[in-house]
């Protein structure tokens, strides 16, 4: 079978594929594909229809569907190939993609890859909701789609649980439709969305928010009648005297993100069990020589404009690592996440370049001061007023400060 | 005197602040804390007076190649008049082509603002 050839395969049509691809391209490379498997251009940024996209990167509020257009627009002007509707099947450690196109079957041969696929969202078999299957169970997303992109109404009453940005957005979206939505539950003590959402999706619509309270079951035969809520203490369990039921015929989950990394592991990419997403050094290159990761597929983000950003790095690293054919610098230097820090990103770094960390923090702080340490002395620190887990922290560290570093430790002093 | 707490939704950063407020004999914001920026104040300042919010929605596209046209209101409107607007937005139906940023609606409910589509759709093929 024809194989074709490649520099550089972006496998991901979002807003962190459009970046990569069009950073790359100026950088200098000329043979770049980019696959998506949608008939469109622009991934979950089409279906959010709400502003606030864009204040970092345009200076100004977009809504999705016009952040995307500007990539959109830019990568065509820029004349890139994609090829749409097509579905990639397999990648292996050497690169080599098979995909199912509108063509049919295609082996392709690239010199460097970018995985940008995004992620998906948990659903109520993945948090193991007991009761019935009725209809009317939605993931927020799910419910997005249904509602802005295809002009299907989903429900009356609705009930969501988990307060992720995107189940406040459709709190609100919901309640603009017409319908009513009777509450939020959210298992742990603090919302998980960002506190603006808070306040212009739930407090202007008067739509309460019930923490440590979670949906413990379904009810209905046919369609959803109502769901058992009820709070929980400290270490997450039910405390029995708080159980009510409440009615609605829609449930909308809105429980978390997962990075969809299953071509990443077909090619023998590592994965970090934090952020669900590939193990990264500072050029975003993975465990595997020439195949890069950015955007949701590597760490779910609260910015698309971080998604950006780092993407239009992660371009320029593989050009780099396509024209120059740069190998990994041996000498590495890990970076750990220590004392109230989840996850950090990248997870080793050179120390020949600038770079910045990405973070987020175990639980909410206030006037708190990311630190980074090398064996105790300093090398970067931020201040920061609210520390919170539902925002990323992004700390710049300069590689003069890191010469001699062995390993950096990231932590939060109060 | 009065204090008020708040959360600033200008941006993600999504400040907690506080205003001292006169209520007598207009409503008048006398002092803002915790604001990050200049731009949060003016929006304390408008939020304690007549609260604005920029809405998005989709109207219905006859012979497009999308079933709905995301749109927006082109500046920030009363929170009081948001569901006026949107039953304007609702009944309204549009006609394909439609491009980012035309004007779908003026003054809908007399509001000072336009319904501006957030999306490009083409003509059905
Ligand atoms: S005060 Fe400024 S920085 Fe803080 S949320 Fe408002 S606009 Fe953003």
């Amino acid at each position: 079978m024809q194989v074709i050839k490649r520099d550089l395969v972006i496998i991901g049509g979002g807003p962190a594929g459009l970046a990569a691809a069009i950073s790359a391209r100026k950088n200098g490379l000329k043979d770049i594909l980019l696959i998506e498997r949608d008939k469109i251009l622009g991934g979950i940024l089409n279906q959010c229809i709400h502003d606030g996209f864009g204040l970092h990167t345009f200076r100004e509020a977009l809504t999705g569907p016009e952040y995307a257009q500007r990539y959109i627009d830019e990568f065509h002007k820029l004349g890139i190939e994609v090829m749409l509707e097509t579905i990639v099947l397999s990648l292996d450690n050497n690169r080599q993609i098979s995909v199912s196109s509108k063509e049919g079957f295609v082996k392709i041969q690239a010199g460097a890859v970018i995985l940008s696929m995004g992620c998906r969202e948990r659903t109520a078999g993945a948090i193991s909701l007991p009761g019935t299957r009725p209809s009317g169970v939605y993931t927020a997303g799910a419910a997005q789609n249904f509602i802005n992109l295809q002009n299907k109404q989903i429900g009356n009453r609705v009930v969501i649980l988990g307060s992720g940005d995107i189940g406040l957005i459709m709190a609100r979206r919901m309640t603009l439709e017409g319908a009513t939505v009777a509450a939020v539950f959210e298992l742990l003590p603090t919302p998980s969305g960002l506190a603006r959402n808070v306040q212009q999706c739930l407090n202007d619509y008067d739509i309460p928010l019930f923490l440590s309270t979670s949906v413990f079951e379904l009810h209905g035969t046919d369609r959803l009648t109502g769901v058992t809520v009820a709070s929980v203490d400290e270490t997450f369990q039910m405390i029995e005297s708080t159980k009510r039921f409440v009615p609605c015929d829609t449930l909308l989950l809105s429980v978390g993100l997962i990075p969809e990394n299953e071509l990443s592991l077909g090619a023998g990419v590592n994965l970090e069990a934090t952020t669900s997403g590939a193990t990264v050094d500072d050029t975003y290159m993975t465990s595997v020589p020439g195949i890069f990761s950015c955007g949701n597929v590597l760490h779910v983000h609260d910015l698309v404009d971080h998604v950006s950003e780092e993407a239009a790095l992660v371009g320029q690293s593989a050009v780099r690592y396509v024209t120059q054919k740069t190998v990994r610098d041996s000498a590495s230097i890990p970076i750990e996440a220590k004392q109230d820090v989840r996850y950090v990103l990248p997870q080793t770094v050179s120390g020949k370049t600038d770079f910045t960390v990405s973070l987020r923090v175990t639980r909410p702080m206030a006037n708190g001061v990311v630190m980074i340490k090398d064996k105790g002395r300093k090398v970067a620190g931020k201040k920061i007023v609210r520390l919170h887990p539902a925002e990323m922290i992004r700390v710049k560290v300069k590689a003069k400060n890191i010469e001699t570093a062995e390993k950096l430790e990231v932590s939060v002093q109060c | 005197m009065l204090k008020k707490e708040l959360v600033c939704i200008v941006c993600p950063n999504g400040c907690q602040v506080e205003a001292l407020i006169e209520e007598t004999p207009a409503l008048k914001v006398l002092e803002v804390s915790g604001c990050t920026c200049d731009k949060g104040i003016a929006w304390v300042e408008q939020e304690i007076v007549n609260p604005m919010r920029t809405i998005a929605s989709s109207i219905v596209v006859e012979q497009g190649d999308f079933e709905l046209v995301s749109v927006r209101t082109d500046t920030a409107i009363p929170l009081g008049k948001i569901f006026e607007v949107m039953d304007i937005i609702q009944h309204k139906r549009v006609k394909a082509p439609v491009t980012i940023g035309d004007r779908l609606i003026e003054n809908p409910a007399g509001v000072p603002c336009h319904i501006i589509a957030t999306r490009n759709v083409g003509v059905q093929p």
